[in-house]
């Protein structure tokens, strides 16, 4: 994998995420439309995601929840709004509550995935838009920065290893 | 890679602000309560204006933001809307550098499957191969 670029627009409040991968977009648009493969990587370190329902289809609901290591609970919802197989998809994820329901207030993040296979490797671009800055803190509570802090944490400790060795 | 959060320059000015004692005593004073300019000179052994310098800085590096409310001007603690949202969207994208490492774990699989399935397939041709021949 090779993260190709990525950019923040402050003022926008959008991340362009761009990766490649050795794979065909076939075999990466697998990774979004088979459920069981999706939650593999969704949720965000130490908060695996479970994916209850991903109606992968225009207009589509799915339901996931994230579960953070003390066994807490993060709901969220899709909505897919746009699929072209295997080369585009759009949709709009947002917090839910226990039942799985929008969290209205909080808003969504829009997000549009493109895959450009060229000889047999894939560019993924995924552009995310917050709705607001509450929802990013939000995002960014869950779990992300302490599931950071451990993972880095471990980056560290492997370093110091191979310094030892 | 575009990685970018402060701009050096940015970097800069946030700590020429807080260079200065005066400065980080009004960025302390006014995270504890939002003041009017007038208020904060009164605070200090100096002139409007100066204290007024002092703010000018201080907004310039986002530190604070000052609003206009009738005659008074308030200084406001900015937590920063916008440097927030920089940190924010950093821990957007450390989200997905993690999900695209984790994409790519679950492609080296396959690979390793497929590898698995080939010699899997090779055996059976010998397997048929030594068969046919005996």
């Amino acid at each position: 994998m090779t993260v190709i670029s990525s950019n923040k627009d402050i003022e926008a409040l959008t991340l362009t995420f761009v990766a490649e991968f050795d794979a065909s977009a076939q075999r990466v648009w697998q990774l979004w439309e088979d459920p069981r493969q999706l939650e593999r990587w969704w949720g965000p370190p130490t908060w695996p995601a479970t994916f209850e329902r991903h109606d992968f289809v225009p207009g589509g609901r799915s339901n996931y929840v994230m579960t953070g290591p003390e066994g807490e609970k993060g709901p969220g919802w899709w909505v897919t709004t746009l699929i072209q197989p295997p080369y585009r998809l759009e949709f709009e994820d947002g917090f839910a509550d226990e039942n799985g329901d929008p969290v209205v207030e909080m808003g969504s993040v829009r997000a549009v995935v493109t895959l450009e296979e060229t000889e047999g490797r894939t560019r993924m671009t995924t552009v995310s838009t917050f709705a607001n800055l509450e929802q990013m803190q939000q995002m960014s509570a869950m779990g992300m920065e302490e599931g950071m802090r451990e993972a880095m944490g471990q980056i560290d400790l492997l370093l110091a290893e191979d310094d030892s060795a | 890679m575009v990685v970018f959060d402060l701009q050096d320059d940015e970097v800069d000015r946030i700590f020429q602000a807080l260079a200065d004692v005066t400065r980080r005593d009004i960025v302390v004073r006014v995270t504890q309560r939002e003041q009017s300019v007038s208020a904060l000179a009164a605070s200090y052994a100096m002139s409007f204006a100066a204290v007024q310098k002092h703010v000018a800085v201080l907004e310039r590096a986002r530190l604070v933001v000052k609003e206009r409310r009738g005659r008074e001007q308030i200084v406001h603690p900015n937590p920063g809307t916008v440097r927030e949202a920089a940190r924010l969207l950093e821990h957007f994208e450390e989200l997905w550098r993690f999900r695209a490492q984790s994409i790519s774990d679950i492609l080296s699989e396959d690979r390793e499957e497929d590898r698995e399935e080939d010699r899997e397939e090779d055996r059976e041709d010998r397997e048929d191969r030594e068969g046919e021949r005996s």
